[in-house]
């Protein structure tokens, strides 16, 4: 393998124009992903996080727009493609599935169909092998009777099954990464631990990267090898997904990392008051001035509320900006 | 902010009619019934007779702005009538439901299959002409489509978590519907009363154009047009003034409720993200 | 805590007896066949004065069809509700405004569940008239204690939800839920609609009424670690039964049916970049539930026997942990060695 990265994101910015200005959503975000690798982003409504998913995958729409940055796959910068080029990319090497299956699932077509579909446009296979192909894949997400399975529709399978077959859907044509936007959000626990499991023992077998987005930091550094957390529009803290739970360096992190009432604390410790994080999240037109987590930060100094801290590198590769780091 | 022309046009309309009505002993130049001079009959558009006179000689203009009272009462009674009958219904069939939702149904679907203004000839038929009979007939036939509005909102708001939870701390059904439901529904009820308002004017002048409304000598701009129709090439100004009238307040209404759906949209309204 | 004193029914302020909702599907026109989902079927729960009983259990297994019944939102099928001693089944709507008093609920959305038309003091004095006080300076006082109580300024009472942030919104909804002095509240999902930074004041906030308060509590929650925060006892549903019902810490240190097992194992671990334990295929359709235990199609535990009817009964142990499973015993043997 070589040293370059499958995706590499430079100081991205991107845009809010709400009619009369332009306020940034999203801002210095920077990170990679190498080829097969599993990277976590993780915060709050609002933060960014799907934005930015948004922008990798060149479906940002008005509103929002791309007001700075590089971002390239490949090597290639991708932030300025023509839609027609940035169509191609998108579906074949990346790819994304979504919290909610049934509305990224068309109502009206046969699951098989929409899988075929792939095969289709992107491969030009013909529509007698894509349907082939299409009972392959759904056999490939562990969906029982795939033959019999490719003729229904969206609303006739559990929301599981959806998952799933939005998950053959984006495997389909073996993409390079995938985005994985809030993928179990909507589903149970033990149907979560299912499609997670599903999920990564693809991706693992077909080196398919995994961009993997929510607000559950627990089940992003149980996922993912790296976690990126994003608070107002910047990454606060990257790190591996080991060192966050056990040593986060960014107080918005120790404030999430402590505030989770975590299965068999109280049995070890018994019950203790949660440590609260203090305020509430700001909207993306009021972010504050310097680090925009100072409102809320109990170590915050006279420098947190004037000056937006740069990025510190921590061991083994973390990155945090803060100005009072642990 | 982008300033909304419908909005703003179609209100300042509505208003200078309203104005129109209210101020009309003022702005009249003469009585409008009692002035008739035959000397004066047919006379064109002038300086003296600002849209001309009939030919009894009455003096248009006056005519016109006494016609504003008739057509806006009709509008606004005629259409207040509608909205609390098609809320009443719809508001308690949407919540209700069951055989009085079934009732109200077939009453809703009963009402679109026969057209209004036929229903309210034969209701005029039976009640005789006049402005009460009026107001009755256009009040009583055109509730439907908000009554269909405030079912489905109804039928929306129920689940909502509010109201569920007005139920659980014990609210009456009666207090359920008015704090809880009503409130949230009035955007689009206000809007297809505003267009609704729009067609009861011309629903008023239909009638009295055919003879059905307010009684001679009174003026209506229908009943104008009604009398104006024999002399449509002789004497124009006759039908012409009348039939600007009932064009700019039902412009300025059909505006009005186009510039309030748009604010009142509860997609720009919502504030979450 | 204090141990019960005289009778242990005294203690008791609500309990739920062999409660079934069903609800027919589809009509028996054109042939179809009309279908029965049972929603929930034969329920027995109890709450004690102070308790947090924690329900648990995934989408579709029941636990918020018995709010609602609880709630008198939804008539059963069969069975019966009593509440504070009194069985409130069969209650006429009159007494709606009895039962407003008893017991309360804080619903999930805290975006939906607020009047966006009426202003936080309109929506916590109305429930005070609706229910007879009349006087002023009371409903006055009320509003503003308990606005104190949920952690809100007084003078925020004059505005509209839409000024609100969810976390804020969520104890407004906690303060309406609480206006009325009920003695038990129902938590459905109180802390899962907000964002992950503000549920620990929430979850705080709630512990402490119920302390100040002398609260009772039913926690709805899919989220276990919120569930093992909070609850005294726990309830684990699948399809429409209890499968377990125990003290918090046997249910989290010894859960002794596999389903119970199955939910704790399937959280993720942050700390360890490890597969999640996986159960096996998807929640069976409710409308054709599985032969025998219900659970048995995923269960790894699963023999003949529970495949075939008739399904296992829920089976109460001398300590008062109540399992539903025909292996249970030879399943904490198997456990118990594998983890020595």
């Amino acid at each position: 393998m070589t040293g370059s990265p499958l995706i590499e994101v430079e100081d991205l910015r991107i845009d809010l124009n709400d009619g009369s200005r332009k306020v940034p959503a999203v801002e210095s975000v920077s990170f990679r992903i190498d080829r097969g690798e599993t990277f976590g982003l993780v915060g709050e409504s609002g933060c960014g996080k799907s934005i930015t998913a948004l922008a990798l995958i060149g479906l940002l729409r008005p509103p929002l727009s791309i007001g700075g940055g590089v971002i390239r796959f490949e090597g290639r910068e991708i932030q300025h493609l023509s839609a027609a080029k940035q169509r191609a990319l998108r579906g074949n090497r990346i790819a994304m599935i979504f919290q909610e299956p049934m509305t990224a699932l068309n109502p009206v077509s046969p699951v098989g169909r929409q899988i075929a579909e792939m095969f289709v446009l992107h491969k030009g296979k013909s529509w007698r092998e894509a349907n082939q192909l299409a009972v392959d894949a759904l056999a490939s997400v562990r969906v029982p009777a795939p033959e019999r399975r490719v003729k229904d529709y969206p609303h006739q399978l559990s929301g599981g099954m959806r998952q799933r077959v939005m998950i053959a859907i984006a495997l389909a044509c073996g993409p390079d990464l995938l985005i994985a936007d809030e993928p179990t959000t909507a589903l149970d626990v033990t149907v979560q631990a299912e499609i997670i499991e599903l999920m990564r023992n693809l991706c693992a077998e077909r080196r398919t990267a995994i961009l993997m987005i929510s607000h559950d930091l627990g089940l992003v550094a149980n996922v993912c090898r790296r976690v990126a957390v994003m608070y107002a529009g910047r990454i606060v803290e990257e790190r591996g997904s080991a060192d966050i739970f056990r040593s986060p360096s960014h107080p918005y992190t120790q404030g999430l990392v402590a505030s989770l009432p975590r299965l068999g604390s109280r049995a070890a410790l018994g019950r203790t008051r949660l440590k609260e994080i203090a305020g509430v999240v700001p909207a993306i037109a009021s972010f504050p001035d310097g680090c925009r987590f100072n409102p809320r930060c109990a170590q915050a100094t006279d420098i947190c509320r004037t000056t937006a801290p740069g990025t510190d590198l921590l061991g083994a590769g973390g990155l945090v900006r803060c100005h009072h780091h642990a | 902010m982008k300033l909304r022309a419908n909005l703003v046009i179609g209100g300042a309309l509505f208003a200078l009619a309203i104005l129109v009505g209210l101020l009309a002993p003022w702005l009249a130049h003469t009585d409008p019934i009692m002035d008739a001079n035959l000397m004066n009959a047919e006379e064109a558009p002038s300086w003296t007779w600002w849209f001309g006179t009939d030919g009894q000689g009455r003096d248009i203009y006056s005519r016109v702005v006494y016609g504003a009272r008739v057509s806006l009462t009709v509008g606004i009674v005629s259409q207040l009538i509608n909205s609390v009958i098609g809320v009443a219904l719809g508001l308690s069939a949407g919540y209700w439901g069951g055989w009085w939702d079934d009732v109200v149904n077939a009453l809703t679907n009963l009402m679109l299959a026969i057209p209004s203004l036929i229903f309210a000839l034969a209701i005029m038929a039976v009640l005789g002409p006049g402005l009460t009979s009026l107001l009755i007939a256009l009040g009583l036939t055109n509730w439907s489509f908000t009554c269909r509005i405030a079912r489905a909102s109804a039928l929306s708001l129920r689940s909502q978590g509010y109201v569920q939870a007005a139920t659980v701390l014990g609210y009456g059904d009666m207090r359920i519907m008015i704090t809880q439901l009503l409130p949230n529904m009035l955007g689009p009820i206000v809007v297809i009363g505003t267009l609704g308002m729009g067609s009861a004017v011309l629903s008023e002048a239909a009638l009295s154009f055919l003879g059905l409304g307010v009684r001679p000598p009174f003026p209506s701009w229908g009943s104008m047009l009604s009398e104006a129709r024999d002399q449509i090439t002789t004497a124009p100004w006759l039908s012409v003034f009348p039939g600007l009238a009932i064009f700019l307040t039902v412009l300025g209404l059909n505006l009005l409720g186009d510039g309030l759906r748009d604010i009142l949209d509860p997609q720009s309204r919502s504030r979450r993200t | 805590m204090h141990e019960p004193q005289g009778r242990p029914d005294d203690d008791l302020i609500l309990s739920v007896e062999d409660l079934a909702v069903h609800f027919p599907l589809g009509g028996g026109l054109l042939g179809r066949e009309r279908r029965l989902l049972r929603a929930v079927d034969g329920v027995d729960l109890s709450l004690r004065r102070g308790e947090c009983l924690g329900l648990v259990g995934e989408s579709g297994s029941g636990k918020s069809t018995i709010a609602l019944s609880i709630l008198g939102l939804l008539t059963p099928t069969r069975g019966r509700i009593v509440l504070d001693g009194q069985v409130v089944t069969n209650r006429q709507s009159a007494d709606r405004k009895a039962l407003a008093r008893i017991v309360q609920i804080v619903f999930q959305d805290p975006y939906a569940s607020l009047n966006p038309r009426q202003t936080v003091r309109r929506t916590l004095e109305d429930p005070l008239r609706v229910h007879g006080v009349t006087a002023k300076s009371e409903i006055e006082d009320r509003v503003a204690t308990m606005l104190k109580h949920v952690g809100l300024r007084p003078e925020q009472a004059d505005r509209y939800p839409h000024e609100f942030s969810g976390g804020q919104r969520q104890r407004i909804g906690i303060a309406r839920a609480l206006i009325l002095n009920p003695r038990i509240v129902i938590c459905d999902e109180p802390v899962s609609a907000l964002d992950v930074s503000i549920r620990a004041q929430i979850i705080n906030l709630l512990l402490e009424l119920k302390e100040t308060l002398g609260l009772s509590y039913i926690m709805i929650s899919h989220d276990l670690g919120v569930v093992e925060h909070m609850s005294d006892r726990v309830a684990v549903m699948y399809l429409g039964r209890i499968v377990e019902n125990g003290h918090w810490r046997e249910i989290f240190e010894r859960p002794a049916h596999p389903y119970t097992q199955a939910l704790i194992a399937a959280i993720p671990d942050p700390l360890r970049h490890a597969p999640l334990a996986t159960t096996g295929g998807d929640l069976p359709n409710p409308l054709n539930p599985p032969n025998g235990c219900a659970f048995s199609p995923r269960c790894r535990y699963a023999e003949a026997v529970c495949r075939s009817e008739p399904e296992p009964t829920l089976e109460t142990r001398p300590d008062g942990h109540a399992v539903r499973c025909w292996r249970s015993d030879e399943i904490a043997h198997q456990t118990s060695l594998a983890a020595t």
